[in-house]
């Protein structure tokens, strides 16, 4: 591959490309590298000593702060419990309806897929009061339950349309031989097609919580209360109050993040290629 | 082995079982309609009316919208033109920067995966985290930036980023830059692999350099997720609201960086507006309608044209 003549222009063209992206990735990464520095930094070495450098004392109290008296603990606990419950709902209903639109002949089949398809395009602005009045006079506010409902709303579209293609992939021999010994619809399901489809699900499940982790603005209008606060309106609530504890913020950051970066490295590749998917249909 | 008969009679068995069906569907479509679809009507409804939330509503019809579009209640307009600004510097300084980098990743350099992987991270980063950590990334004296172009020699560069009306706007939008080129980039990135490997050789044989090849084959070949990024972008910027929020409390220095959906969250939970702030989130939406239908339109017509 490559031209006949390796001329001295083009491997210098490629050190220089190479060279920016690095320089990009340097810009793209650093910020957060600040970050996990100064969060072990003191606030003499913060606010004038050391503000790039590595930390001259590694402040491990700093997290110890965060933790307890900036309550991320909590926050963390919080978050990972309304993720955890509107993941399970949104993924039940989910590959319920998927399944049904995928292996069930009824008249509606195609219309009821472009409803919820639909879902895809509406801005939570659009249902933000009328929802936030119905939580209102259900007594929902600052629960975590309202906010389990409305997240495993939120996932349905893109589920529910990666589970319909992954099921119209596979072939229906599988539950065919499954009624053939007498099976009903409900154990085909659980037993033939809930394992089948886990790769799916796994991919689902890690978007959800990337988004569900994320949320800001539900989060912060329907839960106020201190002891029930999501991670992300916690961190905003200490941003007034503990603005110059940069350390302690920064560990409280850190820890808010490790979560999604970790299972981001982790994933890399499902992450990228579900985003993709969910993208090329929105 | 299966007799077709019997194949045919297993189909039935499953396509027929009316309750199954229901206990299959109704719990999504219910979840569905309770908390997605009425609420958008009801949206609708109440933003025909003056409301404060807990006495009476009062029909108002479209007076609430010709407040907001014709009259600039609450200065509307410069969240407005705010957002406007947020979209076009999206388009035209986003996507230009995700398009590079997603040619030249794509284009066998090493490092390739490593480089995408990596652009990719502040993604998945809550906006919030976002907004904090470039709070102190503007502090003018303890802050990365102004420390950074003080060892640099660069002093005099040196601003009140947030604080000041003339570079806020900027200021906010650079995080959001930030934040989405890496999303942008694995899109356009992944179109470009799609392209088949025949149409670049065929290039290279025909003597082609990276960056005509680049101009003439890969870009034309991507427009449909060009325009996906487009309108994501656009969409994105208009309905904004954690990091603006964070960055800079909802529009300081003097509501000159507010946007719309900050302008809505004023005028519900500060003001108790119920009605107007409904209307300020359904103009929202709309536009994010009429700006999806425009640009495709626009792809449209100019892929008539080539």
């Amino acid at each position: 591959m490559g031209s006949k003549n390796w001329s001295l222009p083009r491997s210098i063209g490629r050190s220089i490309t190479f060279l920016a992206l690095c320089v990009v990735a340097a810009i793209q990464i650093y910020p957060l590298i600040w970050m996990i520095l100064f969060s072990f930094k003191s606030n003499p070495e913060i606010f004038g000593g050391n503000i790039l450098g590595l930390p001259q004392k590694w402040l491990w109290s700093n997290y110890r702060t965060a933790l307890e008296t900036a309550k991320i603990g909590v926050y963390f606990f919080n978050s990972v419990k309304v993720s955890f419950f509107s993941i399970i709902l949104s993924i039940v209903t989910a590959l319920m309806v998927s399944y049904a639109i995928a292996r069930m002949d009824w008249k509606f089949k195609r219309k009821t897929l472009n409803y919820f398809l639909l879902g895809m395009m509406i801005p939570g602005q659009a249902i933000l009061v009328p929802l936030y009045m119905l939580a209102l006079r259900m007594g929902l506010i600052n629960t975590h339950l309202i906010l389990v409902l409305m997240y495993s709303v939120f996932a349905l579209p893109t589920s529910i349309y990666i589970f319909v293609s992954f099921l119209e992939g596979i072939p229906r021999e599988m539950e065919e031989s499954a009624f053939m010994d007498g099976a009903s619809v409900y154990r085909t399901f659980l037993q033939i097609i809930v394992p089948l489809i886990a790769p799916a699900v796994g991919t689902i499940v890690i978007l959800n919580f990337l988004g569900v982790w994320n949320e800001f603005l539900f989060a912060f209008i329907f839960v106020d209360k201190e002891s029930l606060r999501t991670i992300p309106v916690g961190l905003q609530s200490l941003n007034g109050r503990y603005f110059t504890n940069w350390g302690p913020i920064g560990a409280g950051m850190v820890v808010a993040t490790m979560p999604t970066l970790l299972i981001y490295l982790i994933f890399s590749r499902q992450i990228q290629k579900g985003m993709v998917v969910g993208a090329v249909k929105g | 082995m299966k007799s077709a008969a019997k194949t045919r009679a297993s189909r039935k068995r499953v396509a027929s079982n009316r309750v199954a069906l229901l206990v299959f569907v109704m719990p999504a479509f219910i979840l569905f309609t309770v908390f997605m679809t009425l609420p958008i009507f009801a949206s609708v409804y109440y933003s025909l009316f003056s409301w404060d939330g807990i006495g009476k509503m009062l029909f108002v019809g479209a007076r609430n919208y010709v407040h907001l579009i014709f009259q600039n209640f609450d200065d509307f307009y410069t969240t407005l033109k705010n957002s406007l600004i947020f979209a076009g510097m999206s388009v035209f300084i986003q996507l230009p920067i995700a398009l590079v980098l997603a040619l030249v990743l794509s284009s066998g350099v090493k490092g390739e995966n490593f480089f995408r992987t990596v652009y990719f991270i502040p993604v998945v980063i809550s906006s919030v985290i976002i907004g904090v950590l470039f709070l102190k990334v503007y502090n003018p004296d303890y802050g990365l930036l102004n420390t950074f172009l003080k060892d640099l020699g660069l002093a005099k560069w040196q601003r009140a980023w947030l604080g000041d009306t003339k570079t806020a706007l900027v200021a906010a939008f650079a995080p959001l830059i930030w934040q989405y080129v890496g999303y942008h980039m694995l899109l356009l990135y992944s179109a470009i692999k799609q392209i088949p490997q025949e149409y670049n050789e065929a290039a290279k044989l025909d003597g082609a350099t990276e960056l005509q090849a680049a101009l003439r084959i890969k870009i034309p070949l991507i427009v449909p997720m060009l325009e996906v990024c487009v309108i994501f972008a656009v969409i994105g910027s208009l309905k904004i609201f954690d990091l603006v929020y964070v960055l800079t409390g909802n529009g300081q220095p003097f509501n000159s960086t507010r946007v719309p959906t900050g302008l809505m969250y004023t005028q519900l939970f500060q003001h108790d507006m119920y009605g107007m702030g409904t209307t300020t989130a359904m103009f929202i939406v709309l536009e994010c309608f009429v700006f999806t239908v425009v640009i495709q339109r626009a792809f449209k017509s100019w892929r008539a044209k080539v």
